[in-house]
């Protein structure tokens, strides 16, 4: 279960993030989990739940946008959709291909009251 | 009222913080480093005691040995003839971080070796979303495991350099397909660098230890 792991680590950033900017209770955080990444939405919102448990962000709304995985062709050029993990170029049928998207682990916005305003 | 607050930053940037900081000392130091994940069981200490029973005589190795409870697998490294060797308990933790090795760090000399070896803790899931600082990561699997290892696993196996086949002597007992699970590999990482081996009977050892001496891709 490293969603657990990983919940923490999104509690810690953004409680960081929050004291920096001066920030009011934070009511929303919005996440990017890329799809080859191996963590699963639904644990990492249980993890988020029992690791923010007694914290500022008991409560928090945990938003998780799953990204595709997208790759390029290093040969050719040509962008493609990967699907099911197949990554050879669907134009010249090389195996060498750049992951353009989906390996995001990234937290992209929070909600908040911004009292320096 | 409330108002959206871009943050744009990667979850995980603390622990690629520390990863970068390791890789820098690593480098600085000319040390190759090595990342050895797998599923419990699938050689990684047997490989590793090969190794630097091979080896160890010429090139100075560090060993790091991530373990969910016990120091078991930093023991046999011993008895094998590591002469520096560390082990990390995670005490229940999945994996290994960058903090974990950054700290197993601290009293190791890094001008006395010239490779670090990390074996990771036995799990192909939790391990592949932290870098430790390695140059490359080394993913083994075996013959027992099915040939569609790789497809189960697919960020594991896409973020590793080198995958391993061992346990070539249980191929007769087993419905693995080599080429099926070469394909399935490569079809994932187009530039896996691929070894088959026994650590049992050393079968395929010698292309390994050619290899190893001077990790490239
Ligand atoms: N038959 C056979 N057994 C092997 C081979 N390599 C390793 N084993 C056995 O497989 C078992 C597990 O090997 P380990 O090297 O401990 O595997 P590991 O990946 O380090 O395991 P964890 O650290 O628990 O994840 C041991 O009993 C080994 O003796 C092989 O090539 N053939
Ligand atoms: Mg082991
Ligand atoms: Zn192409």
């Amino acid at each position: 279960m490293h969603e657990l792991a990983i919940a923490e680590s999104i509690i810690k950033t953004v409680l960081d993030e929050a004291e920096r900017r001066n920030l009011g209770p934070v009511k929303k955080i919005a996440v990017r989990v890329g799809a080859l990444t191996d963590v699963v939405p639904d644990a990492l919102r249980f993890g988020f739940e029992a690791a923010s448990a007694d914290t500022e962000l008991e409560g928090t709304k945990l938003e998780i946008k799953t990204i595709p995985v997208v790759g390029k062709c290093r040969n050719c050029g040509k962008g493609f959709n990967v699907e099911e993990h197949i990554f050879i170029c669907p134009v010249c049928e090389s195996f060498d291909i750049e992951m353009t998207t989906g390996g995001e682990l990234d937290i992209e916005y929070i909600e908040a009251d911004d009292r320096s305003i | 009222m409330a108002a959206k607050i871009k943050i744009e930053k990667k979850i995980l940037s603390e622990n690629d913080k520390i990863a970068a900081a390791i890789r820098e000392r690593l480098h600085q130091n000319n040390i190759v480093s090595l990342n050895f994940v797998s599923s419990p069981g699938s050689g990684k200490t047997s490989l590793l005691e090969k190794t630097i029973g091979y080896l160890g005589k010429d090139i100075k190795i560090g060993l790091i040995a991530g373990d969910v409870q016990t120091e078991n697998d930093a023991n046999r490294l011993k008895a094998a003839g590591g002469e520096i060797v560390r082990p990390v308990v995670t005490g229940g933790a999945c994996h290994l971080d960058a903090r974990m090795i950054s700290k197993a760090l601290e009293n190791l000399d890094l001008e006395k070796i010239q490779m670090l070896f990390i074996e990771n803790v036995g799990n192909l899931v939790c391990p592949s979303s932290y870098d430790l600082g390695e140059d490359m990561k080394v993913v083994l699997m075996s013959v027992t495991e099915g040939d569609d290892k790789p497809l189960k696993y697919p960020a594991m196996f896409r973020r590793s350099s080198v995958m391993i086949i061992n346990k070539l002597d249980l191929l007769p007992h087993c419905d693995f397909n080599m080429e099926t699970a070469r394909q399935n590999a490569l079809k994932i990482n187009g530039k896996f660098k691929i070894f088959e081996m026994s650590c049992r009977t050393g079968d395929g050892l010698d292309e390994w230890y050619s290899w190893v001496k001077n990790p490239k891709i």
